[in-house]
């Protein structure tokens, strides 16, 4: 189609002098940031590499080795990836297909899916009463209570050694909805003939799930990795709202830390070298995106 | 790209059943039953509590409202007016509103351009797109605030507005631009025969025919400044200007405990969402599955 070539600029001038302001031109001007002090959020003293000497030698709330297993934000972020990343995607897919095969479906489903509706910050809430330690009030020591004789309530969100794993359920939570809505529609556009066909072979249920259903859900599976991926990598408003990194640190990811370190603790340099490892971590999947949009030409 | 080409909603239809054996069936039934409870137990476990009276909420869980079933509006009376959760709801609509429209506005405009328009430097735009998609909100807040600070935006509505039509656009013009590039060719070059510009192309054919589109990606952008927490955090901390999800946590660091403040202002910052989670829900879970890369 003929037009002015200006015109095309017109039309995407509005939204890149956005992009441009908000996201480009702060990225960098970040980076820059890491190697100062940052005071008054503005470049005020050059510091080289001290930022982050600091964050790996001396901050044992972001990086601690001496202790086995290791501690810190980067170690606790590597956790919620093992632990969150596998069990928000796997229990989606399980759901989905246990969903699938009985008639109500559709109210399962929604029920599973309401948390994506409402905010980290509600949903934070919701699980700090949840895990509320006083047993007349808090459902998770009130029914552990009754079913085990003897138990001692737990301050669930108060103990370094469980407050990540309480965290992590929360997240899992808010998010296997999610993870089974995508696989349930992807599950409903296979083709049938490759089940009948597997029916008519004779496979059992475990095998048309394991060889057939699986294999086939594969891409959808890798997308929905990656989305979990990334989220544990910016997750932020489930940790400030439900412990804000607490106790002595023990749940600080590395999305909290920037926030912290930047805003909390009023060291916008420290912050912005937090940001720019997160930034880091974040690159292959910018290289993986690139790809994939040169692959589709 | 992570994205589900799928549009899957929650209401599909039934297909048929795969016939399975009642011993196995009857477990089927039981585990689904045992994790909706699970899956609800937090949400109505607070929705009840916030309509308990406040000397029943600290001695005993929302399972003995059964018992000693008392009701009151107190605590929402009380987190409205008392704990400033009435100021700040209206606060999250005036935030809201520009923030979903000018976005949408905004991206159609230039996804039209990234999709049905050639010109130099066309595909590199998008390129740019596609790699903001993954760039997190924590690495752009100093300088922004910076430059909020210099001009005098911080703490206000326009600053707020701005920021997140900024920071909704990358996944806003992906969307888009993939939705209006598989409208057929034929009709936009019939326009353009009758006389059309790229203007009225926009306006009367692009427009009309992408509704669907459009409002998923409007819903989901609501959902997503309603939501919103940290942005808001660290542009309007004011008190006079702060939305819900900030209000909620500046009554955390004083009421942590107090279970009647905390379960009325949770639930009076979720009933928006809700509403458009149930009147919407089919574009909801369509922009929501779509926006997964944002989220």
């Amino acid at each position: 189609m003929k037009t002015h070539p200006i015109v095309g600029w017109l039309f995407v001038i509005p939204a890149l002098i956005l992009v441009f302001f908000f996201l480009i031109y702060p990225t960098f001007r970040t980076i820059q940031l890491s190697f100062d002090r940052g005071e008054g959020f503005t470049t005020s003293q050059y510091v080289g590499l001290d930022n982050y000497v600091t964050l790996f030698t001396q901050d044992r709330q972001f990086f601690d080795v001496s202790e086995s297993p290791p501690r810190g934000a980067v170690f606790t972020t590597i956790l919620w990836l093992i632990l969150f990343v596998p069990a928000t995607v796997g229990l989606g897919l399980l759901l989905a297909v246990m969903a699938n095969a009985v008639s109500y479906e559709v109210l399962f489903k929604t029920i599973i899916f309401i948390p994506m509706g409402i905010s980290f910050t509600a949903a934070g809430i919701i699980w700090r009463y949840v895990y509320s330690p006083d047993p007349s009030t808090g459902f998770l020591n009130a029914l552990l209570t009754a079913i085990i004789p003897g138990f001692d309530p737990v301050a669930w969100l108060g103990r370094i050694n469980i407050v990540n794993y309480a965290l992590i359920i929360a997240a899992i939570w808010t998010s296997t909805g999610f993870n089974m809505v995508v696989f349930s529609a992807a599950l409903k556009s296979l083709p049938g003939e490759v089940l009948e066909a597997a029916l008519v072979d004779g496979a059992n249920a475990l095998e048309r799930f394991w060889r057939i259903t699986v294999p086939m859900l594969w891409p959808t599976t890798v997308v929905l990795i990656t989305t979990a991926i990334l989220w544990v990598l910016k997750a932020f408003d489930l940790v400030y709202i439900m412990t804000q990194g607490g106790p002595r640190g023990a749940s600080r990811i590395i999305g909290f830390t920037v926030y912290w370190e930047t805003f909390r603790t009023a060291r916008p340099g420290y912050g912005s070298a937090v940001a720019v490892i997160m930034l880091l971590l974040i690159l292959p999947f910018v290289i993986f995106n690139i790809r994939r949009f040169r692959a589709e030409g | 790209m992570t994205t589900v080409t799928a549009t899957p909603h929650v209401e599909t239809a039934p297909r048929a059943r795969l016939r399975i054996p009642p011993v196995p069936r009857l477990l089927l039934h039981a585990t689904l039953i045992l994790v909706a409870l699970l899956w609800l137990e937090p949400t109505v476990g607070l929705l009840i509590t916030s309509f308990r009276p406040r000397g029943d909420i600290a001695s005993s869980g929302w399972w003995m409202f059964f018992a000693q079933p008392r009701f009151t509006w107190e605590n929402y009376q009380a987190v409205l007016s008392a704990q400033g959760m009435g100021d700040a709801f209206l606060n999250s609509f005036k935030i809201v509103i520009p923030g979903t429209l000018l976005p949408v506005f905004i991206a159609s405009l230039a996804a039209y351009a990234l999709a049905w328009i050639e010109f130099r430097g066309r595909e590199f735009i998008f390129l740019v797109i596609i790699v903001l998609l993954v760039i997190p909100i924590q690495t752009t807040l100093v300088p922004v605030l910076q430059i909020f600070n210099r001009l005098g935006l911080t703490g206000t509505y326009l600053g707020i507005w701005i920021a997140h039509t900024a920071y909704g656009m990358p996944f806003a013009i992906y969307m888009l631009r993939n939705f209006f590039a598989g409208l057929p060719r034929e009709l936009l070059e019939s326009a353009r025969i009758d006389g059309g510009n790229d203007w009225t192309i926009f306006l009367r054919i692009i427009l009309p025919l992408s509704v669907p589109a459009i409002a998923s990606l409007a819903i989901f952008q609501f959902m997503w400044v309603w939501n919103d927490l940290l942005v808001a955090l660290v542009y309007m901390s004011n008190p006079e200007t702060q939305p819900v999800t900030v209000r909620i946590q500046a009554l955390l660091g004083t009421y942590a405990t107090e279970w009647d403040i905390m379960s009325a202002s949770a639930f009076i910052s979720m009933i928006v969402p809700l509403l458009v989670f149930f009147a919407l829900q089919r574009y909801f879970v369509r922009g929501i599955t779509a926006g997964s890369v944002k989220a």
